[in-house]
């Protein structure tokens, strides 16, 4: 659902957080909505075959 | 002594986290050193490096990839084998996921599996190793969010590529190298407890960005919004994307009454289109940019009450962080800014201090965890003819062959690529400001330190506490020689932040700590020592 900047910054964001997890800690403990993505390198951190994968996907 | 490797393989965890686990073992009766990396060819040199991997012969660690994890460990046999029989227990402390109001049963895999389950989010926060930053932003701009892009090391082209999609998109990709951003009320990313207020930011700066919000803080008046832009938005090659969205949202968004835009010198081409769009800004606008040639800017001054006023309506132009404060707060209050006063008793202080020290002293190192903060304390010393050495020279200094090595009087930006490149940001993890402090310390031709030490959400609980036994140290190794090492700071934050401003703030005083309200002063402090120094060579 894209909120244009405008807006975003009149409301409350909700957050999705990928990657060094203390980002998405420190904006849930100060009250907002986090959605923590559970992340690790793509295709074993083969930057190449995931950059195929996803052409193929 | 035992020395070991244990591999996890397909076990992925950030470098935060892996820090505080190896912290966790260190701290271990019989362990005096521990690590916790993934294995990517970086970290498996500096292990190599350290002696662990058995000359080739520790299969396992030879067979080890960036998706593996390993914990390398040193101490006593009983020890390090008390860890290897149940790795798994320390990697699983704090791993866990907190409970928020509605935690999920699993968490999601990816960005677009994350949206399909809250499909209001709106910005993803993204600090994955640079090599995977890309993907993972063009993942979320797809979704349609906005992107505050911390992770570094993504090319040019690359960033051209994203910030040109989002434009498009009608979005906004804050970053790469974005450290900090204020939105909708959230401090994102190292920002530091601030109350809101009418001062809004567009910065290419993290630590810029912090410095300044906590100053207007302290000053009793608050932030809006901030949107951070990147380093490198302004140059050529970027042409300004995420700088100019940033201004076209703060101009229409009404709780700003002023807009700050704090950045390095942009290229010659985004100039002349920044101050075209500056000049047509309907808000008052306070343009620092640190480091910039007085007369890159001609012609943006504004004067209040030109058509297309709002508050104020004029553009006015800062050389310090500070002054930029001043001049935001003065636009908010419709009072003129107070020019900075010279505070006399600081050069008794400093003739002082320069009368306790030896002939042989003459150098000044600054050892910087903010990237602008040495930026601004070179811009400092240059405006006073002052030349330093730096792995981030201003026009006009010098470079630093070997940013490990100092050289001369020399400012160091230590949260630079080489040195966080698998490892926490200098103001998650201290480790290396405080063996480079040290190694200062050690140096007969040091005079002066200046330090900085920036508090906040993701910072370190303690950045004074992390570096007062390296302080001390450096301290008496002077004093052994017969001479005095001045010690100089400042501490970006708040009283609302964790760390507690004024506690930190104590701690570095008591500790003999010349500590000054804002980098710019303990900067300009620094420039007096050093233009008072008898016989002094800035460069060497």
């Amino acid at each position: 659902m894209l909120v244009r900047l405008e807006e975003l910054l009149k409301g409350k964001p909700v957050f999705v957080n990928v990657g060094v997890r203390e980002f998405g800690e420190s904006l849930r403990e100060a009250g907002y909505e986090v959605v923590f993505v559970d992340w690790s390198p793509p295709a074993g951190g083969d930057t190449r075959l995931a950059s195929l994968l996803d052409d193929l996907l | 002594m035992a020395r070991r490797t244990i591999v996890r393989k397909n076990r992925y965890f950030d470098s935060v986290f892996l820090m505080r686990v190896a912290r966790r073992i260190a701290a271990q009766p019989g362990i005096r050193d521990a690590s916790a990396l993934q294995a990517t060819e970086a970290n498996r040199k500096v292990l190599i490096g350290m002696g662990y991997g058995d000359d080739g012969r520790d299969a396992e660690f030879s067979a080890s990839g960036p998706n593996d994890l390993v914990l390398a460990l040193e101490g006593e046999k009983a020890a390090v084998e008390a860890v290897a029989a149940d790795p798994d227990s320390w990697l699983s402390q704090g791993s866990v996921a907190s409970a928020g109001p509605e935690p999920m049963a699993r968490e999601p895999r990816s960005v677009r599996e994350a949206i399909a389950g809250r499909p209001d989010c709106s910005v993803a926060v993204i600090s994955v190793p640079g090599e995977h930053a890309v993907r993972e932003a063009r993942a979320a701009l797809r979704e349609g969010l906005h992107v505050f892009l911390f992770s570094s090391n993504v090319s040019v082209d690359d960033e051209l590529a994203l910030k040109a999609e989002a434009r498009d998109r009608g979005l906004i990709v804050m970053g790469p190298d974005c450290g900090t951003a204020f939105l909708g009320g959230a401090g994102v990313g190292f920002a530091n407890a601030v109350r809101r207020g009418p001062i809004g930011i567009v910065g290419s700066s993290g630590t810029g960005m912090q410095e300044f919000s906590c100053l207007v803080h302290q000053a009793g008046s608050g932030i809006s919004n901030g949107i951070g832009t990147g380093s490198r938005d302004l140059a050529d090659a970027i042409g300004g994307i995420s700088t100019m969205t940033g201004i076209d949202a703060l101009e229409a968004d009404p709780a700003t009454k002023v807009i700050s835009l704090l950045c390095k010198p942009p290229g010659k081409g985004v100039t002349a289109r920044l101050v075209e769009r500056l000049r047509r800004c309907a808000k008052p606008i306070v343009l620092c940019p640190l480091g910039a040639e007085p007369d890159s800017f001609q012609g943006v001054d504004r004067p209040a009450g030109l058509p297309g006023s709002g508050v104020g309506g004029e553009v006015r132009t800062a050389s310090t962080i500070d002054e930029a404060v001043g001049l935001a707060l003065a636009a908010v209050s419709a009072e003129e800014a107070v020019p900075p006063r010279e505070d006399a008793s600081l050069q008794d202080i400093a003739s002082a201090r320069i009368g306790d020290m030896r002939p042989a002293q003459r150098y000044i190192r600054g050892l910087f965890a903010g990237g602008t903060l040495c930026y601004q304390s070179q811009a400092i010393f240059r405006s006073a003819g002052l030349v330093v050495h730096s792995n981030a020279p201003l026009q006009g200094m010098l470079g630093l062959p070997d940013p490990l090595e100092s050289s001369g009087s020399c400012f160091v930006d230590m949260g630079a690529e080489i040195f966080v490149k698998g490892r926490p940001h200098p103001m998650i993890d201290a480790s290396l400001r405080m063996h480079r402090l040290v190694q200062e310390g050690n140096d007969p031709a040091v005079a002066l330190i200046l330090l900085d030490f920036i508090l906040g959400a993701i910072s370190s609980r303690d950045p004074v506490g992390d570096l007062l036994g390296a302080i001390r140290s450096a301290q008496e190794a002077a004093r052994r020689r017969g001479g005095h090492l001045c010690v100089v700071a400042s501490v970006c934050g708040t009283d609302e932040d964790a760390q507690g401003l004024q506690a930190q703030k104590r701690a570095l005083a008591e500790a003999g700590v010349l500590v000054f309200p804002s980098n710019a002063k303990a900067a300009g402090f620094c420039r007096e020592v050093m233009l008072a120094l008898p016989d002094r060579q800035e460069v060497g």
